[in-house]
């Protein structure tokens, strides 16, 4: 027995800060993604149209510069679709999709573009 | 204001109705309602993260309930729509309540086929079944599925990467025939085997064993809420190019809405997220005044082992494909042509390629196949 019983997980806190300025401080499981962790959390702005397969751009955010060497590089297919975002790419647009949550990303900060349509 | 929307069918398109809603400014009541027990959740990690350990059953909600509590969603979860009450416009449930409407929005999906007289077979489709399924997996040392298709094969990658045996039986001669082309089939055949996964092709299951057996068959429309209430049915509940019924008041929308598509050259039933989101805010929208034909580019795409696999269009019907890339690389796109235009395209690893024909189809698909063959010519 045991494909699939899982340890609960140990979080870390991300600050999603929605374009109007509502701040939601939330604890999101290591190993899950930024996405999952705003979703689950009802953060405006991430809409996550596709769930994470890297197919809608719409999970789209802003991630603050102390933290943009910690993340995963992008990936083609992520380089991909940031082309696609609806709002401007900046040089720290990440999909939120693809960012992996690990222990080194507590205290992240990420912002929701103005809209994801 | 009045009575507001009611949504019979809380999963993809229902929720994204719901949720689009909010977003286009409607400011009436809204009542979701579902059948299932959860709160709307993404089929798709079924039969991918799920199964294969890497996601949790309880990470796939596609909001948690204070979403729907703060955008005034009434989600009445576990009930069932009974019948439509056309002429009253209301909807009557399952436990005998009513609620009325202004505009009915039915978004009711499909269910599974199921093959007649045989026991003991499991099925992918709610989440009580994916959760059977890694039950009987844990134990399970060989397993049968029934059906080469999207979903029929995901299980069986997710069950070989568990080091279970497992047989492929489809009775069509090559795999996701109604998908994607033969070239495609062909490669998919080969990375099955190559893991190890046993495939038989043009083959029924009579007589076959294994541990488990899961069938992945096809799904039909639930479509008998609309038949019952005098609506037009056929392979779907029937719409026209705003996704309205014959009823003005009432849509339908996602896997059990029939439309006129572009794409299909005539009625179209399409069974993907893609279609499930985007008729799902089309609808939204028209109920806010702003309502347009739905014209979204379909696109669809599956995960097995190692392989991602991005579909654009429908293929069905071409009549000239050319290969865009190496076949041998595991990096390609197949394109696919009808009278010298670009109806679609099946992209494996070439996430620039799939985007590009997004944008193609949704255009006039204005490349030739020489171009299209042509790695140094930009899609874009
Ligand atoms: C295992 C699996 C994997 C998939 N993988 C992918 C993928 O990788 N990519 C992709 O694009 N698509 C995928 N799909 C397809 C995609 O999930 C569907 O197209 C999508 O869920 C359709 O949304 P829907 O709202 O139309 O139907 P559903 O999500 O099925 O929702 C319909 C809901 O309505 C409820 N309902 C029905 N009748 C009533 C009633 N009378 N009263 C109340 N409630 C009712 C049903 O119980 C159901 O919960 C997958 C599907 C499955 C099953
Ligand atoms: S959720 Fe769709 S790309 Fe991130």
């Amino acid at each position: 027995m045991g494909l699939f019983n899982r340890k609960p997980k140990e979080t870390v806190t991300i600050t999603y800060i929605s374009h109007g300025g509502a701040r939601v401080e939330a604890a999101v499981p290591v190993d899950t993604s930024v996405m999952e962790g705003g979703v689950s959390n009802s953060v405006d702005g991430i809409v996550a149209e596709c769930g994470g397969a890297c197919l809608c751009a719409t999970c789209h955010v802003y991630v603050d510069e102390a933290f943009l060497g910690l993340l995963d590089p992008i990936a083609a297919d992520e380089e991909v679709m940031l082309g696609n975002t609806f709002c401007p790419r900046k040089p720290n647009s990440r999909l939120s999709c693809q960012i992996h949550v690990t222990k080194a990303l507590d205290g992240l900060v990420v912002r929701t573009p103005e809209a994801q349509h | 204001m009045g009575a507001g929307v009611v949504i019979a069918g809380a999963g993809q398109a229902g929720f994204q109705c719901a949720f689009s809603l909010r977003t286009e400014g409607y400011d009436g009541p809204i009542t979701l309602i579902g059948e299932e027990d959860w709160l709307p959740y993404q089929r798709p990690p079924l039969s991918k993260g799920c199964l294969s350990g890497k996601t949790d059953l309880d990470a796939i909600a596609l909001r948690p309930a204070a979403y729907f509590q703060a955008n005034r969603i009434a989600l009445r979860m576990g009930r069932r729509v009974e019948s439509i009450n056309r002429l009253g416009l209301r909807v009557i449930l399952d436990d005998g309540g009513e609620v009325g409407y202004e505009y009915l929005v039915l978004a009711t999906g499909c269910r599974n086929r199921v093959l007649a007289g045989m026991e003991g077979v499991s099925y992918l489709r709610t989440r009580e079944e994916a959760a059977a399924l890694m039950d009987r997996l844990e134990t399970a040392e060989t397993v049968t599925v029934i059906g080469g298709g999207f979903i029929g094969l995901e299980v069986a990658a997710a069950a070989a990467g568990h080091g279970r045996r497992v047989t492929v039986v489809e009775p069509q001669a090559r795999l996701m025939q109604r998908a994607v082309g033969p070239i495609i089939s062909e490669y998919f055949r080969a990375m099955h085997a190559r893991h190890g996964v046993r495939i038989l092709l043009g083959t029924t299951a009579a007589g076959l064993e294994g541990d488990m057996v899961v069938a992945g068959i096809g799904v039909t429309p639930r479509t008998e809420l609309a038949e019952a209430a005098g609506l037009a049915v056929g392979n779907g509940i029937v719409v026209n190019a705003q996704l309205r019924t014959e009823d003005e008041r009432i849509f339908a929308i996602g896997d059990c809405a029939a439309f006129p598509s572009r794409f299909a050259r005539g009625m179209a039933r399409l069974e993907s997220v893609q279609n499930a989101v985007d008729q799902g805010r089309c609808v939204a929208a028209a109920i806010c005044g702003r309502g347009a034909d739905y014209a979204a580019v379909p696109w669809f795409w599956t995960d097995q082992f190692e392989a991602k696999l991005q579909m654009t269009g429908l293929s069905n019907g071409f009549d000239e494909q050319v290969v865009r890339g190496d076949l041998e690389s595991g990096k390609f796109s197949v394109c696919y042509f009808r009278e010298g235009r670009l109806i679609a395209m099946d992209s494996l690893n070439r996430p620039g390629d799939h985007l590009a024909g997004r944008k193609l189809l949704a255009g006039s698909g204005a490349v030739t196949p020489e171009q299209a063959a042509d790695l140094s010519f930009d899609l874009r």
